[in-house]
Order: structure tokens, then sequence, then C-alpha cells
């Protein structure tokens, strides 16, 4: 039984190739039925003229902070931001107090998370235990509880012979391991990108190398186990043509960047109060920015994720170098891009799809989402491209306020995002 | 001028008149202490030290004292982010009290910029703020060498040691580049990041040879011993041999050399024993210049022009 009919969208789907044409999509008991034009069925009708629709973005990197840190996001907040953002199925870290170490936690997480969410949420375990570094999680436990992915973010696996090792096991359940890659003996007490900025503001800087020297690590142990590696966040022109040099031997590597990476460099840091601009990985260099930018057109780069990482007004509210690291995204992600990339003529709008819904749904093995087909998951979005406006704080359903994107004008604005054929936000 | 908390918020004319100003009090200061007038009388300056310093802190206290100022002080070791929070009430009570300056030191970069912003009657004076700026030490040098070459257009200062970390260097730098001069600077590769040469009209030197041969001042800085710790140098007697300063290696020379140190000063490190009070050191007169361009700076706080 038919109960949603999108008509007279602007379509876009990396797989079937469907490069803007008018099309109706019917969707029924969560899936599309059926894509083509002029469908009539008596339902709930979505008017869709002049706008763009395309299957739900999937972040690959983001930070929902509950459990442990409420104060600066909640899974209900993190993914209605999420759905507001147009991204319909997210990856959520699992650096929360407890980290997700034990399946235990997992499963009240996931608990949670179908009573909260309003999006798709793939739950993060840790990769080592209470990420410490020193042994592997039960991956395989994880695994039988649905868990498909395996991170320490917000640190690296330090030890090499611990990472080398938690790939080789990763195997055994073809799990994916997410990696931080830092070299924290060159990144420690570091504040922003080391170069020209951290030197006029008198701040410790964090070198090139303190995320390059991890990515070589990280794809050699990859190549050498025959592995599966997702490199998260790269920033770096020397990481890029490492990430190059790994593809082109073959190595099972893909690798993602965020918004901010793409758009922001550290010229853009206004001076020691403008803490939503520090993150980790700094913003780096326009060389580091245009490498990027290349990377992600000729496909070494295979993901645009935003590395979602909400704090509270208080903590953002001191020096840089006080302040935690980290910028909310997932409101901004897709207008920003869409606005510094796409209408720049930099990127295509397909291009956009296929980095952030078409792509992680490959390397997430999610078949029946990232694209629009008969018989696919119902996540949809509905954007009007036209929609011009200033984001400012009260912009956000996040909790989190700390975006670097404060005062860009954008444009382009979500009008619906449907999840599994349910509309779970429309523009106000 | 409401606050000061950098050289680089500065303009050349707010800067040669607190030199013009300090020129005045340091006459005074030297010759008739009863002269000075107590333009500050009524305030309250507030010394408020995060991170331990001794002639800052009491140079910018006998300032505030001899312009009339009520002087209090407050030191606290307030710098990790958990304690971000009782900062701010530390400082909204202090507030509260009607203090009108607070001269302020921390290892925080930029912390002066947040107390500005975050209180809304205290003047601010930043006495130097992480490895960002140290404004009132690069206008006392300035002043130091004013009154020695008589214009500063004349000096050709080189500064050895240091860089990276130093917030004396870079406030030292952004003043003789807002005057039209160059800065060589020259140290051990590991304090001399390339990108110096980025963010100011900067040379940096391969050698003391081209030290030698450029400069008429070499501003020596203090090598703390935390950075022999974490190899940016491997020892002392090894800094002291490649980058310390000692007759002998002005004697090739055959202009004057002065040297200056904001010190305190690692005798035998970066400066040889017998040059630190010998004839071609300005180091106490820097110390000098110092309490002399303080009151001006606070003067300047609530004076836009000094009076005649």
């Amino acid at each position: 039984m038919a109960n949603l009919l999108i008509k007279n969208g602007s379509v876009y789907c990396y797989k079937n190739k469907i490069n803007g044409e008018s099309l109706d999509i019917l969707i029924s008991d969560g899936k599309i039925a059926k894509v083509g034009k002029n469908l009539n069925y008596e339902c709930e009708v979505i008017d869709a003229s002049g706008m763009f629709v395309f299957p739900g973005l999937i972040d690959m990197h983001v930070h929902l902070r509950e459990p442990g840190f409420e104060n600066k996001e909640t899974i209900e907040t993190g993914t209605k931001a999420a759905a507001k953002g147009g991204i319909t199925t997210i990856v959520a870290m699992a650096n929360t107090n407890p980290p997700i170490s034990l399946p235990e936690v997992y499963i009240d997480v996931v608990e949670r998370i179908k009573k909260k969410s309003v999006v798709n949420v793939l739950q993060s375990a840790t990769i080592t235990k209470n990420m410490e570094g020193k042994e592997i999680t039960e991956m395989g436990l994880f695994k039988e509880l649905g868990c498909i992915t395996f991170s320490d973010d917000g640190k690296p696996v330090y030890d090499a012979r611990i990472m080398q090792k938690a790939l080789v096991y990763a195997r055994n359940f073809d799990v994916l391991i997410l990696e931080h890659p830092e070299d924290v003996s060159l990144s420690s007490g570091g504040v922003i990108n080391e170069g020209v900025k951290s030197l006029e503001l008198g701040v410790q800087g964090i070198p090139n190398s303190s995320e390059s020297t991890a990515v070589a690590r990280d794809v050699l142990l990859a190549k050498e186990s025959e592995s599966r590696l997702h490199l998260q966040h790269i920033s770096t022109k020397e990481s890029v043509e490492l990430i190059r040099w790994a593809k082109s031997m073959g190595i099972n590597v893909t690798c993602e960047v965020t918004p901010h990476h793409l758009v922001l460099t550290e010229d853009d840091i206004l001076g020691h109060l403008d803490t939503n601009k520090k993150m980790n990985p700094p913003l780096r260099t326009e060389e580091d920015r245009e490498s990027l930018i290349e990377a992600l057109k000729d496909g070494i780069v295979d993901v645009i994720a935003t590395d979602h990482a909400p704090h509270t007004k208080f903590e953002k509210s001191l020096t840089l170098q006080e302040a935690p690291f980290g910028t909310i995204g997932l409101e901004t992600a897709l207008p920003i891009v869409f606005t510094k990339l796409v209408k720049e003529g930099i990127l295509d709008f397909m291009e956009l799809i296929k980095v952030f819904s078409f792509n992680p749904s490959k390397i997430l093995g999610l078949s029946q989402k990232g694209h629009i087909s008969e018989g696919a998951d119902a996540d949809i979005v509905v954007f009007d491209p036209g929609k011009k406006y200033v984001i400012d704080e009260e912009f956000f359903v996040s909790k989190g306020k700390n975006s670097c994107f404060l005062g860009f004008e954008v444009y382009g604005i979500v009008k619906y995002t449907v999840v599994g054929g349910k509309v779970v936000y429309t523009v106000s | 001028m409401k606050h000061l908390i950098g050289i680089k918020d500065l303009s050349i004319s707010e800067i040669s008149s607190i030199l013009e100003l300090g020129e005045i009090y340091r006459e005074k200061l030297l010759k008739d202490k009863s002269s000075i007038s107590k333009d500050l009388n009524g305030k309250v300056v507030l010394s408020l030290f995060f991170e331990p310093s001794t002639r800052t802190r009491i140079s910018f206290e006998i300032a505030a004292s001899l312009l009339g100022a009520t002087v209090v002080n407050f030191s606290e070791n307030v710098s990790s982010v958990q304690k971000g929070e009782s900062r701010l009430d530390t400082l909204k009570t202090i507030e509260a009290m009607n203090v009108d300056v607070a001269v302020i030191r921390s290892s925080i970069s930029g912390l002066p910029y947040l107390l500005a912003r975050d209180l809304d009657r205290i003047r601010i004076v930043n006495a130097g703020d992480g490895a960002h700026e140290h404004p009132s030490q690069a206008l006392l040098d300035a002043l130091t060498m004013k009154i020695k070459f008589g214009d500063l257009k004349k000096v050709r200062l080189a500064i050895v040691g240091d860089i990276l970390f130093s917030r004396v260097a870079r406030s030292n730098i952004l003043l003789m580049n807002k005057f039209g001069n160059s800065v060589m600077i020259y140290g051990p590769t590991t304090l001399v990041p390339k990108e110096i040469q980025k963010i100011g009209n900067v040379k940096i030197a391969k050698n003391f040879d081209e030290v030698i041969e450029y400069a008429n001042v070499i501003m020596l800085l203090r090598i703390q011993t935390e950075r022999q710790n974490s190899s940016f140098v491997p020892s002392t007697r090894e800094y002291k041999k490649f980058w310390g300063i000692t007759e002998d290696k002005l004697r090739s020379c055959s202009k004057e050399i002065l040297i200056m140190h904001p010190g305190p000063v690692n005798r035998d490190v970066e400066v040889a024993s017998d040059m630190v009070y010998s004839d071609k050191s300005l180091i106490l007169d820097q110390v000098t210049s110092g309490v002399a361009v303080r009151m001006s700076i606070l003067y300047h706080l609530f004076n836009s022009t000094p009076n005649s």
C-alpha cells in the first residue's frame, strides 16, 4: 500500500545515473515502490517542483555524545540535527562515557537509539578496550549484535602492533576499522595547524606530519594484513599522496574528508577567541585544501563526513589554547558543500551525492541505501537549492552551537527528510 | 587606548606617544620622583599573575604606585580548562570590587583578549600571554634603544635565541616592523621556525658572523631549561658555544655592538658573565625604562594624549 508520493522533483542518483531528471517517487512500507513519470496514487503527496530529490546522506563520522556527555549532545538532538541536514544514516563514534567497549554497553545504547533516534544510527564500538590502546575489543560479539564499525576516534591506536592485530582480527568478522590517523608524539600540546598562524598567535602547532606519518603507518599495516581500512578526516596533502599510492598498490583503503577541511584554512582563524575553528585535525593551508578537493574529485578521497563534534557554549568560550577541539557539522554540511563547491562549479551535484551517500553505503555494505531504486530503503531528501540564508546560532537544533560556519551565507535548505518512508523532518 | 593587549593592536602614533611620555617619566624617575604627578589617584590597579614573574610585576607595581594608584595583587595558578569557570567567577568578583586596571600575566596565549571580551569595565594590560605578546617589554626595549640611538630608525636589531616560544621576540618584531625596521633572527633551527619570515619583516641569519655584521644591538633571549628537556637544544654548554654571546665573538668586529636581555639572564649561557653589566650592556637601562614605560602605559589607559 502506497503511503507517500514525491512528485515533480529533480532526482539525483549516482548508482542509476539519474542526473536531475524530473521523476516521481512512490514509497510504500518504508521502501521505494516505484520511480517514474506521472505517478498518481491516493496517498500523501509532497510536491517537489523546483526541488532536488536524492538519496539520504550517509555521514560516517558523528559524535552523538550519549551516554556521558549529554550536556553537549544527545541521541535525540543529534539525530534531529542530522535529519535537518538531510542526513538519514549516521555512524556514531564510540568515545562516549563509558566508551562503547563492551557489548553490554552497546546493547544499552542501541536501546536508547531505538527510542530516541529519528534517523538510522550505526553505533560503532571502540577498537581497543576503553580506548586505552592496549587490548582489542570483542569484535565478534559486537558483530552478532549488529555492530559493523570500530573506532577509537578522538584518539588514534597509538601502538602499531595493536593496530596491526586489530586489522587482522577484524577480518574474522568482516568488520570495518575506522582509524583516526595521528601521531600524538608530534601533535601533543598542539592547538592549530603548525605554521604561520600558530606562530602569529603564539600557540603550539600541529604539524602535517603528525597525520601523514600515521597515514603511512596505517596503509602499510593494511597492506601487510590484507585488511580493509577506513581513514578518518584526512586533512593534509601528504596524506592524500600516501593514500593515492596505497590505492595504486591495491591496498584496501578508503578515506573521508570533512566539509570544513574542504572549505576553510588556517587563514580563516580570526584570533585567539575564534574557538569554533579549533578542531582536530586542524584547519590546514590553502595548498592542503586544494589537494583535498582534487582528491575528492579524482576518487582518492571516497567520502565526505562531518566529524560533528558538539561542545557546550562555555567550553568554547575560552581561548584557542584552552577550548576543546571540534565543530558541529550535521546541519551545515549539505548547504556549505552545495554553496562552496557545487555552486562554485568545483563539484557536480552528482559527485556530491556520490561521496556523501553512495560511496558511504558501499563502504558500510548498506546495499539498500545510497540510491533511488525500486526496492531500496526509502531514505530520501527533498532539498530547495534556491533558498538563501545566513547560518546563525538560532539555526541549529543540535545542542552544540559551536559551528565554524557561523555567519556564512549559504544557499540550499532541506525541505523534507524521509527515513524508512516516514517524513522525519519538515522545514518550518 | 582602552586596553593594552598587543603591539599588533597599536598605531604608530600611540606607540610614539607612549615612548615620548615614557622618556619624560624616565627623567623624573631618575632625578626627582616627587615631581611625578599622581595622575592615577583614586584608581585601583590589580596585578593578576597566573605565572611567576618578578621584574615585570614589581615594575608595574612601582609604576602604578608612583602615579598614585592603589595597587593590589592577586596570584593563583589557574590555567586548566576545568578551572575556566572559577577563573571567570574570580574575575567577575574582582570587577564588582570596582578595580580599574588588571595587569595580567599568564601562560595562555590570548587570555587578555578573553578578559577584555568577558569583563565590561576593567582595562586590561597584558604583561605577557603565553608565546603570544609582551607589549610592555617591547615598548621598554624600544624606549631603551630610542634613548641610546636617538632614533629607532638607526637601530639594527638582531634577536638571538628561543624565537619559537618567545612573546618578547614577537612583540619586538611587530614594533620594529611598524617603524619600518627589519629584524634579524638567529638561534638553533629547532627554535627558529622558517615561517617566522612570513609573519613580519624578518631575516634569519645563517651564522653568528651575519648577526655581528648586521647588528648594532643584539637582544639575547633567555633559554628555558624545559627546552633542553624536550630536545630543542641538547645542553646549555652546546647552546653557549654556538648561540651564547661572549667578548671573544665580538672581538673581530670593529663597530660597537650593544647587548640587551629581557631577563632573568642565564649567566654564561646566553651571555658571558662578565658582559652582563659591562659598558656594552643595556640590561639595567632596560629595567629602568621598564618602570617609566609602564607608567606611560597606565597613563595612556585614561588619557589619550599626555598633558604638556
